[in-house]
């Protein structure tokens, strides 16, 4: 057996012994398949994240240009008001703008299929903006205006390739004589693509090519303020009187073990909860970002308690020790040396929470921030959407021209959402104690 | 300025803690007398009729074996075992005259007249200077910058530190080694006047030539302080120590003159400790 000799009669294991080699063999193997294992696993893990993402963005890409028509517009004098130049036939003078566009075919300012090629939309822009200029500076008139607006959406696909040219006619969303317009449009130089950047400064619209994102992009972020503003300075002072101060008894047991159930209750309820409580029984307005935020903060609560909790226990209890050793007061401790040292903790848990707050969509429907709202709120009390709820809505919206802005509405918010846990990570490491 | 300084330290000494209830009568001498101390944390009792004399301007060792409630006790004379849950006390403790855990007393208050230091060095994760003057600005002892410096060099002189870090008062305060660290947070507790300085185990996480040199500082500050040292070195206590007070389980067994607990102790379980035979 073993060439060594045994000690104390405990035999020595004999590595050259063949049955002892398959053993060894096996467990090597062992720790070969777990690795092998562990690898596929998380190969699989970002597979089905990376396919999510692509498929977001090869839907979703496309909305981020938008397909515009150049029009010179004539500011005519017929259209003017010679005593009162704001009392002009705006609406005609913009009809008349746009048949300049249209061929020689065209059945008047109204032909139907032609007027179809701009955004119904884009005709109030260039209303607006005729009457705008003119009135500001009168001169104007006789002279010309270029104005761009935007297509139409079947006018942007078929800029994109996404409506084709070779599907018949009766199945097809433009028919051939729009077809014709659109070849010439682009003939005379007048069509082009453009960085869609309306889509983060225009407010939600019925027409896709003309809605954008500035009202839930608003909407969301006084949302978050009101999560954040009621949730943290709650949360903080929740986690400090339970960790240090509270005495340790059963009833402190019970709000403890709430408190980590709470971060479990189905965000859904959560709305419920502000639907009966916040709108019903206090009476406060629908679709308003304050009840969203307050909503919100409720999920966020347990969450910064829980992170705080972990960041105020890791603080070295010698620091304490030694502060008190000098004659600070429990609350000196506690503002001057461990709420310090847990900062980067906290702050980390806090952003965490309100990124999750920030996608969170079902309590937000429950209060109606999916309302449709074509104005940016402005204050936290003016009803409006956040950027889940308007993903929702535009998801929703029969109009093709949604489904890319959908999806270009979620890469909007994963790109807040990128942003708000890069900021976790650079404040930690800013904040993390560098001695 | 400095003098200044140092006289005001001094002045402060002097102050009593000003105290309606709980006066008590002790001989001449006496920092801090206990008597019939019993502690407990939850239900184990840790100290059991504990009645010690500890003499001002003196250092006292405690000695005995692991877990004999060595530390329990020092804690218990600036009530640092209050901010542990479950913990209750028994029996009577008097510091200058006052009963330490009667009535009104501010635990605030006596333990920055009590100063700690831990067996591990905990300064905080500032700068020196701040570490020194962290305690004077929350007790509001200086009124200017410059008096505030005072303090700082003072009690970094006092802690034989000054001449190391003087050129380096912005750094951090961790950055410094352990036996370093060890003089920094005397220097903390010295800023703040205190009468008595309570230290446990000191220099055991130290090297022999740091425990050295924190030996000799407590020699220099016998002067002006009354120190109570825990330490599981006799050696250490025989050279540091003019008094030796000695637990067993909870139990203070003998307390006497250093050299006569060393030489000559009157009980067989101090005998037994003292020649190696348990702990
Ligand atoms: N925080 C505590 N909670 C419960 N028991 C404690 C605590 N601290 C000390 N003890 C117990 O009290 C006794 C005395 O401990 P301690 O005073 O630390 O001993 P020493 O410092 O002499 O080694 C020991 O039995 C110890 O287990
Ligand atoms: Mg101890």
């Amino acid at each position: 057996m073993s060439s060594r000799e045994t000690l104390f009669g405990i035999p020595a294991p004999d590595w050259a012994d063949p049955a002892m080699q398959r053993r060894m063999r096996r467990r090597h193997g062992g720790t070969h398949r777990l690795r092998w294992l562990g690898i596929a696993a998380i190969t699989g893990a970002i597979g089905l994240l990376l396919l999510l993402l692509v498929s977001i963005f090869s839907i979703g890409y496309s909305a981020f240009t938008q397909t515009v028509v150049t029009i010179d517009a004539p500011v005519a004098a017929e259209f003017i008001d010679a005593d009162d130049i704001t009392e002009s036939n705006w609406n005609r003078m913009a009809r008349a703008a746009i048949a300049t566009l249209f061929p020689d075919d065209a059945a008047g300012v109204r032909d139907p299929d032609y007027r179809e090629v701009l955004s119904r939309g884009g005709y109030n822009v260039i209303r607006n903006t005729l009457r705008d200029r003119v009135i500001a500076n009168p001169e104007l008139v006789g002279e010309t205006l270029r104005i761009t607006v935007q297509t139409a959406d079947p006018f942007d696909q078929l800029a994109k390739g996404l409506v084709r040219r070779d599907t018949p006619e009766d199945r097809r969303r433009v028919n051939n004589r729009q077809i014709a317009f659109y070849d010439m449009l682009v003939e005379e130089g007048r069509i082009e693509r453009r960085l869609n950047f309306w889509l983060l400064t225009n407010t939600d619209n019925r027409f896709p090519e003309m809605a954008g994102l500035a009202g839930a992009l608003r909407g969301s972020a006084f949302a978050l303020m009101v999560c954040f503003l009621i949730s943290f300075p709650m949360g903080i002072a929740t986690a400090v009187y339970l960790e240090e101060f509270a005495p340790k008894n059963w009833a402190t047991d019970l709000i403890e073990v709430n408190i980590n159930n709470l971060a479990a209750v189905p965000s859904i309820v959560f709305g419920l909860l502000g639907l009966a409580v916040f709108l019903n029984f206090f009476g406060l307005p629908r679709s308003a970002p304050l009840v969203g935020g307050m909503v919100l903060a409720l999920m966020t609560l347990p969450t910064i308690i829980i992170a705080t909790r972990a960041a105020l226990k890791a603080v070295p209890p010698s620091i304490r020790e030694g502060a008190l050793g000098i004659g600070a007061s429990p609350v000196q401790v506690m503002t001057h040396h461990v709420l310090p040292l847990a900062m980067p903790g906290i702050l980390t848990g806090t952003i965490i929470g309100l990124a999750q707050a920030l996608g969170e969509t079902a309590p937000l429907l429950l209060i109606g921030m999916n309302t449709f709202i074509t104005d940016v709120p402005e204050d936290v009390f003016s009803k409006s959407t956040a950027l889940p709820t308007q993903i929702y809505i535009w998801f929703d919206s029969p109009e093709r021209g949604f489904v890319s802005r959908t999806a270009a509405a979620i890469m909007v918010l994963l790109g807040f959402l990128l942003f708000m846990n890069a900021a976790a990570i650079f404040l930690r490491a800013r904040l993390e104690r560098r001695w | 300025m400095l003098d200044r300084v140092k006289e005001k330290m001094d002045d402060r000494k002097k102050v009593q803690m000003d105290h309606p209830t709980g006066r008590v009568e002790t001989s001449a001498g006496t920092k801090i007398q206990s008597r019939k101390v019993n502690m407990w944390y939850d239900q184990t009792q840790a100290l059991f009729d504990v009645s010690l004399d500890i003499p001002d301007r003196t250092v006292t060792a405690l000695i005995g074996p692991s877990g004999c409630g060595k530390s329990t006790f020092l804690r218990a004379l600036n009530r640092m075992n209050d901010t542990i849950p479950g913990t209750r006390l028994t029996g009577q403790i008097v510091l200058d005259g006052v009963d330490i855990y009667k009535g009104d007393l501010d635990p605030v208050q006596l333990r920055a007249q009590v100063g700690m230091v831990f067996q591990k060095p905990n300064p905080f994760p500032k700068s020196i200077y701040d570490n020194i003057a962290y305690g004077p600005r929350i007790h509001g002892l200086a009124t200017s910058k410059s008096v505030l410096d005072g303090i700082v060099e003072t009690s970094l002189q006092k802690a034989g530190l000054w001449d190391e870090v003087k050129d380096r008062l912005t750094e951090p305060g961790t950055g410094l080694s352990g036996g370093q660290q060890q003089r920094l947070v005397i220097a903390r507790a010295i800023a703040v006047s205190p009468e008595v300085i309570l230290m446990d185990e000191p220099a055991s996480a130290l090297d022999p030539i740091a425990t050295g040199r924190i030996e000799e500082l407590i020699h220099e500050l016998r002067e002006n302080y009354c120190i109570v040292i825990v330490t599981h070195s006799m050696q250490q206590a025989a050279r540091v120590s003019q008094r030796t007070a000695f637990f067993h389980l909870g139990k203070l067994i003998e307390v006497g003159d250093t050299a006569d607990i060393f030489t000559n102790p009157k009980e067989q379980k101090t005998q037994d400790y003292i020649s190696g035979r348990f702990g």
